[in-house]
């Protein structure tokens, strides 16, 4: 059918082109740039084609460490976040854009593996990953790292308030935190989603105090809810607004604080910020890697994979993604090492639970939180 | 003055003489073809797909996953605030830019075409920049709140704008003044002011003149650019999600969030559909209207209808309205280079942000050096700037062929060929397609040779082409629908060739209009980034997507770099702006 369509509106567009046309000029919107560096050469035999998300960023040396290794390129494809780069693959998923996909996490995992866009690989490499973070039994889906979302405070505001900062996600409803809390939409934020799952996982949905009590206790507390961190973080947070924001408490990610110190004007002794993570505040968000199905060429795409898993890039991660890397054999940069703290236990969720009751529980919270 | 008469008396002539003429009514349906092909095969063959996957994943049609769409009032009440929402930030704009329109129109003084640049820069600012900028301004502890609490000696803010109504609307206004400034500006220049004066030496009062000789003589130019601003308002994404809070939803967010987070596609398509479709028939209404409304002027060349301001009161209109430009328009943007410069040290200004956008310390792959940055962007806006000027006027030519009489009041649309009546609503119909839903059509469709393009830097071009085509066409039509058939006549009587008499008679009258379309395209081009974000490209990144790459990571040094690198697109753009209004065909654009 589509085909037909296409013959059709190519004849269409024949017609038109052949007839004494009018006298304005047509244009052929060639981009006029070169392509920048480190483009893979079109003509190269070999290429390895990678669909990630915008977040996605990683050193030229190690981009060139693979391509050397495998006499390849790597052409990366991005689009959006990690939802519309999902989304897309599983949309093309009879003539897929590339032949891996990187950047699936772990709220979206069984999205993905019920859509069936992943072929199992097994990789030799999965045997330096811990256990804990492989959740796809079949191989389709690798972890390649992590990050946990928790609350994050303002270290000084504390200080100059002479207010302890909070410890677990009790605190928050308090009456002397009133009003300090700043938390993105779960309806339309990944940390927003991340963090309102750490508190279904940590309060549960039944018992006498679910995590909806929870939230409308947070509610009567002023809790403020933003579209995305970017405005939470940026505009209401009182140490990344520099100022203009009220509220020193936001929901952010573990590794938040080593990156502000990594990214500071001067340097600091101590991170400026910190994360709370006691037991169960946090959500842990894994980020998987897969082999598409479709793959054009899965040897290289296997290689890729790999290379992914392996220490050259992993230990490349915090610094670009700022993310944790999950091959444990990989050292990790000094202001991680120094600054960033691992929540041990973060907040349970079955990840398959997360597909089946995401819009219920989106929806729920909405209603509690928002209207 | 009888126009109607007048008119009546062209109307027939016209009939009577023109057919044939005008090279534009010679091959109405070769010019109407061009950019119909371009939407046939890069919106509705894209649209179709998508909507088709949607509804029929399986192959056969069901529509049950639609009963959510009446099960609850959501979506319904949805649909009403977008609706509402959008008229009251449509009548604001309009009530606040028509003066603005007027002393643009009227006046000459220094600094004029600067102010005009500046007054367009908004338009390509990403949301989420201009929620900083405004939360910087307007929130709790922004500069008027602490101005107004240190000057009346306040315990807590007077305002609390955040996350309201007021703040979306303040930015619709803050978005879109451009639109009516230009686009009515520009049509105000060119009419004669004899025709005023005439009414008030007849005894007339200042706003009876206005009203019976100017406004009616306006109405196509306010039509359009009201037109365009209801539907921006109305498929508002980012200002309504950001600067509105959570509390407010629009049909396209509503869009987004089914899509993306839910891939409920039928919702998503439904929701997509009635967007659409309330696009469509607002389009109809509208192209009617203005048909109706158009009349042939004589357009009169600006240094006959612009002067310096000469009295105190003209001094004072002058002052006022580019006051309030200043006010509502540049301090955002002024608070934005503030930060830029002042983030990083504790007093005065430093350019550590600016420098840091040239380094690239961690060697990442994916580091985007600043001129590279800006060479995407501009040239993305180029190649998108030039194929929707030569599709608009192709689009605005066959619109405009008045063989079945669209200048003639007196006879009945229905001469008009069916097709080219549905033309314009059809133009328009990219405006109200949310991005994501088309975004996923492109990598549908468009996936198989010789429209295998899902990885194509052209998609980008062709994806802001779409959104970019109806203001060229809104630009232009109001000017070539003003053109007296006299003159095409005449030059057709001295055995001008058809291609002359467009040339020569057609081109100088609405070369100024064409020039305003290509203002909006570029700048539509440049600031462009949800379907940009949406379509899956190898490393070229624009500007804004530079931006919120920046901002998407902690760290004063990215916030900053991000400020920065909105500066440099500010910087850019004021740039172009100047530049094309700079740029003229021979005596072309003195009109």
């Amino acid at each position: 059918m589509k085909r037909i369509i296409m013959i059709a509106l190519i004849g269409l567009l024949a017609l038109t082109a052949c007839g004494p046309g009018p006298a304005a000029p047509t244009v052929t919107p060639v981009p006029t740039t070169p392509p920048d560096t480190p483009t893979p050469v079109p003509s190269a035999p070999r290429q390895v084609r990678v669909m990630t998300h915008d977040s996605f960023d990683i050193s030229e040396e190690t981009i060139a460490a693979f391509e050397e290794q495998h006499d390849a390129t790597v052409e990366i494809l991005q689009a959006g976040d990690a939802g519309v780069v999902l989304n897309q693959a599983i949309l093309s998923v009879d003539n897929p854009l590339a032949d891996v996909l990187y950047g699936v996490d772990s709220t979206l995992l069984s999205r993905a593996l019920d859509a069936g866009i992943f072929e199992p690989y097994e990789s030799p490499v999965l045997a330096e990953i811990p256990d804990r973070l492989e959740l796809d039994d079949q191989h389709r889906a690798l972890p390649v790292d992590y990050g946990n979302v928790c609350l994050n405070y303002d270290k000084g505001w504390f200080a100059a308030q002479g207010l302890a900062p909070p410890a677990n996600l009790e605190d928050l409803v308090k009456p002397e935190y009133k009003g300090l809390t700043v938390v993105e939409n779960a309806a339309t934020s990944s940390p927003g989603l991340a963090f309102l799952l750490a508190t279904i996982g940590h309060f549960g949905e039944t018992g006498d105090y679910t995590y909806l009590d929870y939230w409308a206790d947070l509610r009567d507390n002023d809790v403020l809810v933003t579209e995305g961190w970017e405005d939470a973080y940026w505009g209401q947070f009182t140490y990344g607004s520099g100022g203009e924001g009220e509220r020193p408490i936001v929901v952010s990610y573990a590794s938040s604080p080593p990156v502000e110190v990594y990214f500071a004007e001067e340097p600091f002794d101590e991170a400026p910020t910190a994360a709370v993570v006691s037991d169960g505040s946090c959500f842990r968000q894994i980020e998987f890697v897969g082999i598409l199905r479709g793959a054009q060429n899965r040897e290289l795409a296997e290689a890729w994979v790999d290379f992914m898993l392996g220490t050259i890039f992993q230990k490349d991660i915090p610094l670009h993604m700022f993310m944790f890397p999950a091959n444990e054999q990989a050292a990790l940069p000094e202001v991680f090492a120094k600054f960033a703290v691992v929540p041990e236990h973060p907040a349970e969720v079955d990840y398959a639970a997360i597909e089946a009751n995401r819009e219920a529980w989106i929806e729920a919270w909405t209603e509690t939180v928002l209207r | 003055m009888k126009p109607n008469k007048e008119r009546r008396r062209w109307g027939d002539r016209e009939k009577r003489r023109q057919r044939g003429k005008n090279p534009l009514s010679l091959s109405p349906y070769l010019l109407v073809s061009v950019p119909l092909v371009f939407l046939l095969l890069f919106y509705f063959y894209p649209l179709a797909s998508i909507l088709t996957l949607s509804f029929a994943p399986e192959g056969h049609f069901s529509l049950a996953s639609l009963g959510k769409l009446f099960s609850t009032s959501h979506y319904l009440e949805t649909f009403w605030f977008t609706t509402w929402q959008a008229a009251v930030s449509t009548l604001l704009t309009v009530g606040l830019a028509l003066p603005g329109a007027y002393v643009f129109a009227r006046y000459d003084f220094p600094g004029k075409s600067l102010v005009q640049a500046l007054t367009t820069v908004p338009f390509v600012l990403p949301t989420i920049v201009v929620a900083l900028a405004f939360t910087a301004l307007l929130g709790p502890r922004g500069l008027l709140n602490t101005g107004l609490t240190s000057l009346l000696g306040l315990e807590r803010p007077p305002l609390d704008l955040q996350h309201t109504l007021a703040i979306i609307l303040l930015a619709h206004v803050f978005y879109n003044y451009v639109l009516v400034l230009r686009i009515v500006g520009t049509m105000w220049s060119n009419l004669d002011p004899r025709l005023e004066e005439a009414a008030r030496m007849l005894g007339a009062s200042r706003w009876r003149a206005f009203r019976e000789t100017t406004l009616p003589l306006l109405l196509p130019a306010i039509g359009a650019a009201a037109f365009l601003t209801f539907i921006f308002c109305f498929t508002s994404f980012g200002v309504v999600l950001v600067l509105g809070g959570s509390r407010f939803a629009t049909l396209e967010v509503e869009i987004y969030r089914q899509t993306i987070h839910y891939l409920n596609l039928p919702l998503a398509a439904a929701l997509s559909l009635i967007q659409i479709l309330f696009t469509f028939g607002m389009m109809v209404a509208y192209t009617r209207l203005q048909a109706r409304a158009t009349l042939p002027l004589e357009l009169r060349a600006r240094r006959v209808t612009q002067h310096q301001p000469r009295r105190w009161r003209e001094w004072l209109v002058v002052v006022a309205n580019v006051g309030l430009m200043l006010a509502l328009l540049v301090t955002p943007l002024a608070a934005l280079v503030e930060r830029s410069l002042t983030l990083s040290t504790a007093g005065g200004a430093s350019i550590s942000f600016y420098r840091q956008l040239f380094e690239n310390p961690r060697s990442s792959a994916f580091y985007v050096p600043p001129v590279a940055a800006v060479r995407n962007s501009v040239g993305f806006a180029l190649a998108t700037t030039a194929l929707s000027v030569a599709l608009g006027l192709m689009a605005a030519a066959a619109l405009d062929n008045r063989g079945g009489g669209t200048a003639c009041p007196g006879c009945r649309q229905a001469r008009k060929p069916a097709l080219q009546r549905l033309l314009d609503p059809i133009l328009m119909l990219p405006l109200g397609t949310s991005a994501v839903t088309l975004g996923l059509g492109y990598i549908v469709a468009l996936d198989e040779p010789p429209l295998n393009l899902r990885t194509s830097p052209l998609l980008v071009v062709l994806a802001h082409t779409l959104v970019a085509l109806p203001f060229v066409v809104r630009s232009v039509l109001p000017a070539l629908r003003s053109i007296q058939p006299q003159l095409r006549e005449a030059a057709a009587l001295l055995s001008a060739s058809p291609w002359r008499v467009w040339r020569e008679v057609d081109l100088p009258i609405v070369a100024r209009a064409v020039l305003v379309g290509a203002v909006f395209a570029f700048t539509i081009s440049m600031g462009e980034f949800g379907a940009t974000s949406l379509i899956a490209r190898p490393e070229r990144p624009t500007m804004p997507i530079a931006i919120y790459r920046f901002l998407g990571r902690p760290g004063a040094a990215n916030y900053g770099q991000a400020l920065a690198m909105s500066t440099l697109l500010m910087l850019v753009c004021t740039v172009g702006f100047l530049a094309i209004e700079r740029f003229r065909v021979g005596e072309v654009g003195e009109f």
